[in-house]
């Protein structure tokens, strides 16, 4: 093995570097907004006396968590374009990543609304509180707070998983060091480079939700514990 | 432009034999090696604890398919050329080994300390406390969620396809490339990774709420 490291190659391709990371966190930041109300909607909808809702949203759930996501790129982004439809590639991105994450944060905010007593909304009920109210106020706050960990991992793991989205050729990080080493030849140093991006985007994120955390439940805040 | 034939049936069926077989080699590779890490993570020394988190983190936040190209291209570049199948299988297997090395330390902590010290008090070696007191209580809340994750490395098999390891998702591209019918051919591949996971994912839920029958709320 005589193979010497050379990271100075890529110091001229940094703009590139950042360009394709700043790509990554619109893009996460994007799907995670999308994503949270789709998963509420949808967990809202599994727990319905409807049939027809309760089982439309389950089977969404269902078809996403058991089949990869890079299948799923391949059908929305490759099936719209064949009916015609063309989007552009970071828009046809965006939607896999939401309809995707979509449906893991739906299971995670149902199980959140399942640990919420019964009790509690009869409580709620009786004390006239509109059906509004107590969804809002009784059911999703408390449970958004109760699976708020399980969330934000589930964001991180997404935003790890956007860099299938360079299959699409979508310019984020992953794409961007593709082009790199096809110019550069320095596949090993390359990778590695974008993999401390990565991490670095990754820890940069969880601090972002930790602050988040900070600020929407102040009763973290002031008792240092989860509800 | 062709017409989907049964040839075309049985080239998608031959790729999921492949995803199968990639799955249970990524596995098992990745079952050793989580191991490996679950030991080092349960570790007495300090050191050896704070080491072997730094490599669970480290792996936790970089993308598979990174790590996959550091694997297959990078090692190509130095010398070290791994055939696809085999590539993505180290990768699977370096994958793997921090997020089950993660599970199962959970699962060795959930056991009560005093079996440990009990065990100790009878001058039991550390071996001999692992896997005579320990691993035996362990392993049963082990199973649900290490089935899960067993799903989560057969859908993540998919990205084999990039480096050119021809199963389901690579054999559908194949497929899609020559037909340019991508809602029939994905989804048929979808279809059939759906018929993979979907029973394992069930069986994971239904070990769960067996293993949770005490602490159950009335639904």
């Amino acid at each position: 093995m005589h193979y010497r490291f050379d990271f100075a190659a890529l110091e001229e391709y940094w703009p590139d570097f950042l360009s394709g990371a700043l790509t990554t966190l619109q893009m996460t930041a994007v799907a995670t907004v999308l994503g949270l109300v789709i998963g509420i909607l949808c967990a809202i909808g599994r727990r319905s006396p409807r049939a027809w809702l309760s089982g439309l949203c389950g089977a969404y759930v269902e078809a996403v968590r058991n089949t990869p996501y890079l299948i799923q790129i391949f059908f929305i982004f490759f099936g719209l374009s064949s009916i015609g439809v063309r989007l552009p590639v970071l828009a046809a991105a965006i939607l896999t990543l939401v309809i995707n994450v979509g449906a893991y944060t739906g299971e995670i905010v149902r199980a959140g609304m399942d640990t919420i007593p019964a009790g509690q909304v009869e409580a709620a009920e009786s004390l006239g509180l509109s059906r509004a109210q107590i969804y809002w106020d009784i059911i999703l706050r408390p449970a958004l707070e109760r699976v708020y960990p399980a969330l934000t991992s589930q964001f991180v793991l997404m935003m790890l998983a956007s860099s299938i989205t360079s299959q699409i050729s979508a310019e984020e990080l992953t794409a961007v060091a593709n082009n790199i080493t096809s110019i550069t030849f320095r596949s090993f140093e390359t990778y590695i480079v974008v993999a401390f991006l990565y991490l670095a985007l990754a820890v940069l994120l969880k601090l972002a939700f930790w602050g988040l955390a900070q600020a929407l439940f102040p009763r973290r805040r002031r008792l240092g514990t989860p509800l | 432009m062709g017409s989907f034939t049964l040839n075309h049936v049985l080239y998608l069926l031959q790729g999921a034999a492949w995803t199968v077989v990639l799955t249970a080699l990524a596995f098992l590779l990745g079952g050793v090696a989580g191991f490996g890490v679950m030991v080092l993570r349960t570790s007495r020394s300090r050191i050896v604890r704070r080491a072997s988190l730094l490599w669970v983190q480290a792996i936790q936040g970089t993308p598979l398919l990174i790590l996959l190209f550091v694997v297959y291209f990078g090692l190509g570049v130095v010398g070290i050329e791994l055939p696809p199948l085999l590539a993505a299988a180290v990768s699977l297997m370096v994958y793997s080994s921090a997020f089950l090395g993660e599970i199962w330390r959970g699962c060795v902590e959930a056991v009560p300390r005093t079996q440990t010290e009990a065990a100790e008090c009878l001058a039991l070696s550390r071996w001999q406390v692992l896997f005579d007191v320990v691993l035996p209580q362990a392993a049963r809340i082990a199973v649900p969620p290490t089935v899960g994750f067993f799903v989560q490395v057969l859908k993540n098999t998919s990205l084999a396809s990039v480096v050119g390891f021809v199963e389901l998702t690579r054999a559908s591209q194949v497929i899609n490339n020559s037909l340019f019918q991508p809602f029939l051919v994905f989804g048929l591949a979808g279809c059939l990774y759906f018929a993979l996971c979907y029973p394992l994912s069930r069986w994971s839920r239904r070990l769960e709420r067996k293993l949770n029958v005490g602490r159950r709320q009335p639904a």
